[in-house]
This record gives C-alpha cells, structure tokens and sequence, in this order.
C-alpha cells in the first residue's frame, strides 16, 4: 500500500461516513457539521489528485462560504433543544428505494464506463497561469462567456437581495 | 555536508537521503510526516506562549504598568505558569448544551490556523509544503476557522455566546473580502501566488516599495482588515467583555479555552507573517535595486533573523492598535467595511493592473 492509497482510504472512509451521518442526523446543526467534514474531505481528494487550484476553492466556496451560510442561517432560526421527527415508515421507504435505484445507477454507470490510465509524473501540476488564461479567453475552450453570465447572474441575485432587506419608506 | 543558517534545502535533503536509504519508502514518508507535524505543533506551542507574555508586557508598556515582573525574570515564566493552572482546571460540562460539538469546536478553530502555518516560507528551504497556489490556499484554510467559532457559539446554549458568535461571523465573512482583495493587488504586481517565488521576486526590493502608493494602500489595508479577521481589538466586538462577559468561549473552560486563546495568537502570528511575505519580502534581507555592495551586507544577516524581526514588527504593531484605539460599534465596523476599505480596494486593484501594464513599478 502506498501512502497516496492510504491517505485515498481515509479520505472515502471520511466522505461515506459523514454523508450518511449528514442525512441520518436529526440535529440539524450536527447536520451541517458533517457536510463540513465531507466537503473538507472532498478538498483533500482534489489535494491527492495535486489539484491544488481546485481543491484551494473547494475549501474557500463550500467549507468556508456555503457552510458558514448554512450554519448562520440555522442560528437564526433554530433552538439548541430541537429535534427533527422521526419520520415515519411511509418515507423511510421510498427514500430507500429512490436512494438505492440512484446508488445502483451510479456505480454500475462507472463500473462499465473505461477510463483511460494515465500515469501523471509527481511533479507535473495544473498550471495556475492556465486556469487564470482560460477563464478570460474568447477563442475555443475560452470560459469569458460563461464567466460574464456568472457575473450578471450574481449581480441580480445581489440587486434583488438588497430590495428585499431594504426596508420600505411607506 | 555543509549546513548553513543561510540556506536551509541542503539540511532538508540530508535528513530526506537518510531516511529513505534506512528505510522502506513508505515509512520514510510517515516518519517524513511525523517529524514536520511534530516540528510545527512544538513552533506553534512555543510562539504561542511568547505572544501572550509579549502581549502582556505591551499592553503594560501602553498604560504605563510593569506587566508580569514575578515568575522568572522579567516574569518571562509568567505564562508557562498560566498554562500549567489552564491545564489543571477542571473542564466544566454544561447541562443542555451540545456536547459534541460544543467539545469539537475549539478542535476546528485550532486546525484551521495550524493547516495554514504550513505554507508559510520562515527562510530558504525551511518550508513545510510549497504551494503554487500558496496565498489562495492560506486564504481557504483560515476561513474555515469561523466555523469553529459559530459552532462554540451556538453549542454552550448562552446567549452571550450566541450573539458574540454572529457578531463574529458577519465580521470575519465581510473582512475576509477585504483580505483577499488586498492580496490580490500584490499578486498582480508579483504574477504568482507561490510563497517561495513571491520572496524571491523582493530579491531587488521589497514589493511596498516597488509597488509605489498602491501596494502601501493595499498594506495598510490589510493590516486593518487581517486585524478584524483574528478579531483583535479594536474589531474584538465578538468577546467585548463589557458587554457579552467573553463571546463565543464564555462557557469554555480550562484546556478547551485555552485553545481558542492560542488559536487567537496564532493567527495573529499568522496574518503578520503573511504581511511580512507578501509586503516587505518575508525572509529576503532589505535589498536596494543596484547596490550591490550595500545588498552584500545586509545577507550576512541570516534570513531567519529578517523574518521573525518582520512578523514581530507587525505583530507589535497591531498590538499597538489594540491598546490605543477605543472598540467599534458592529454597525461602525460593517460601514468601515462595505463602504469605506471594499470600493478603496477595488480602485486600487485598477490602479495596480495599471502601473503594472504600463512597466512602472520597479
């Protein structure tokens, strides 16, 4: 066993059991603190791969951005004494059936489907210059378009929050 | 073998041979692993210590007191003292809390601030792991360390806890823009986010003075907003004693405190040696463009002396800020924010791209 497969087990094991805790858990904050692991996680697999730009932005955006939003929000609204129900016989099943249809199609999907091997050497990373080009270019693989439509998306999400807040002179 | 306290890559590569030529790969890397986690817990506990003595005897060098003159001399032992009472203390449990995340907490904060030592060049080859994406990555990983803050907030079911831990989410989430945003000015003007490459590009003058105004607006700017960051005073709202008796640690006691007290300095010690990197070359020894005699002398000064001599000047500094500024209103502090250091930022973003297009800078 090398240690990049050893430190790949501890990352899966991290990911599978905090994603069940995630969704099983009926204290929602404890909720949120294991999506936090598995997401902290999912960056460390990114760090395996040496795609540092990726994983440096998965832990910034979800663990650091989306979670605390997350948690912020709960803060707000919830109570340390509250519980989420237990639900009942009537949901457990389904939930079951829909989650292992999805299981069983994902993975039977990858099992089938042939990866190409390609041994990368240890010192070849993405280039960060790369990225940075791609994102700005308007020739082919250029992301400028994509980027642009994220921005005005962004700013009308941010206008329409800003009148929603804002409160009325009347 | 020639080790030098100049250059630390050929000391690096001694204790790499060794171990791989005695032992299997996979050993060798664990060891590997062992020694720098052990090397930087040790660093950490020991800067940690000297911060808080440091703080002490500056505070009390600020309001004309002696500060801690008892245990040792000049009361240095002062805190090794404090932290062997922390380490006896009883740790309280608190009825109706969340105990799991109540003990996870100050874990999260203190991890936060220790993942992002490791980035952090302290001389030529004395580098836990060498990023190319280093700033960004120091970036990620101090952010999750209000997380930990939140969490401690909400699990000790206190509402002193509560509001000091929204008071410190919505502070660190605003400023943390200003942080980056400041960085990013130096990484136009530098053109890389690796650490390494970043001291090195200061080898013919530091990037403040090479940057002409904007890189000094963008320091100074950093320095406010990485002080509302480690929420120090005068932005320490979260803990303001007089009004939420300790914030978000109210109901910590003992060791578990103590965490969140050293995870306080150290990321104190942290954002002051980025400033000391980014801003005034980390380890590079003062360097004028040309004088090459002059540049000659100043590297007989090893490199570690230059980057402690930096950190400490900036940590003295925002010690100074903390003692002589009186604590900001939250509504003061989201202003001083959102209307004051982000549009300040922005402009000074384009005037950067701008001198650098032109080839002004040095």
């Amino acid at each position: 066993m090398t240690p990049n497969q050893l430190m790949f087990a501890i990352f899966s094991a991290v990911i599978i059991i905090f994603s069940i805790l995630t969704v099983t858990s009926r204290r929602i904050l404890r909720a949120a603190t294991f999506l936090l692991f598995v997401l902290v996680a999912t960056g460390g697999m990114y760090f395996l791969l040496r795609f540092n730009f990726l994983a440096a932005i998965q832990l910034t955006l979800y663990a650091g951005g989306i979670v605390v939003l997350i948690i912020f929000s709960i803060l707000l609204t919830s109570h340390i004494g509250e519980k989420l129900e237990k639900p009942g016989l009537k949901k457990i099943i389904p939930a079951f059936v829909a989650a292992g249809v999805g299981a069983v199609v994902t993975i039977s999907t990858i099992l089938q489907h042939n990866f190409p091997v390609e041994v990368i050497s240890g010192s070849e990373r993405t280039d960060i210059r790369l990225i940075a080009k791609s994102l700005i270019s308007v020739e082919k693989f250029g992301y400028a378009l994509p980027f642009e439509v994220i921005s005005i998306l962004l700013l009308a999400a941010m206008v329409g929050a800003i009148i929603l807040a804002k409160k009325r002179k009347d | 073998m020639n080790f030098s306290i100049y250059d630390f890559t050929s000391f690096n590569q001694w204790i790499d041979k060794f171990l791989f030529d005695n032992l299997p790969a996979f050993w060798a890397i664990v060891v590997e692993m062992t020694i720098i986690g052990l090397v930087v817990l040790l660093f950490y506990a020991l800067v940690g210590l000297f911060l808080v003595y440091a703080e002490r005897k500056v505070c009390a060098f600020m309001q004309n007191r002696v500060g801690p003159n008892r245990v040792g001399p000049y009361g240095f032992f002062q805190t090794i003292a404090d932290l062997f009472k922390l380490l006896m203390k009883e740790l309280v449990y608190i009825k109706n809390a969340d105990r799991l995340l109540f003990n996870i907490a100050p874990f999260i904060v203190i991890i936060a601030s220790f993942m992002a030592i490791a980035a952090i060049p302290f001389a030529k080859g004395l580098h836990a792991i060498d990023f190319d994406i280093g700033i960004l990555y120091v970036i990620a990983v101090s952010s999750l360390g209000v997380v930990g803050i939140l969490l401690a907030g909400w699990s000790s079911n206190n509402k002193y806890s509560l509001i000091g831990a929204m008071r410190s989410g919505a502070q660190i989430v605003s400023y943390e823009l200003s942080v980056g945003l400041s960085l990013i000015t130096i990484i136009i003007l530098a053109g890389t986010m690796q650490f390494s490459a970043i001291v090195e590009g200061q080898a013919n003058g530091w990037f403040i003075f090479k940057g002409h105004i904007p890189a000094f607006i963008a320091f100074i700017v950093f320095l406010i907003s990485s002080t509302a960051e480690t929420n120090r005073g005068p932005f320490d709202l979260a803990e303001a004693e007089s009004e939420l008796t300790a914030g978000f640690h109210t109901e910590y006691s003992g060791i578990k405190f103590a965490f969140f007290f050293l995870a306080e300095y150290m990321n104190m010690f942290i954002v002051a040696s980025i400033a000391a990197t980014v801003f005034w070359g980390g380890w590079m020894p003062f360097h004028v463009g040309g004088w090459a005699g002059f540049n000659h002398i100043m590297d007989f000064i090893p490199p570690l002396v230059w980057y402690f001599g930096k950190t400490f000047f900036i940590i003295w500094i925002m010690m100074w800020i903390k003692w002589t500024f009186p604590r900001l209103r939250i509504d003061q502090l989201l202003t001083l924010e959102w209307k004051y250091l982000l549009p300040i930022n922005l402009v000074n973003i384009l005037i950067m791209a701008f001198i650098v297009l032109m080839g002004w800078h040095f």
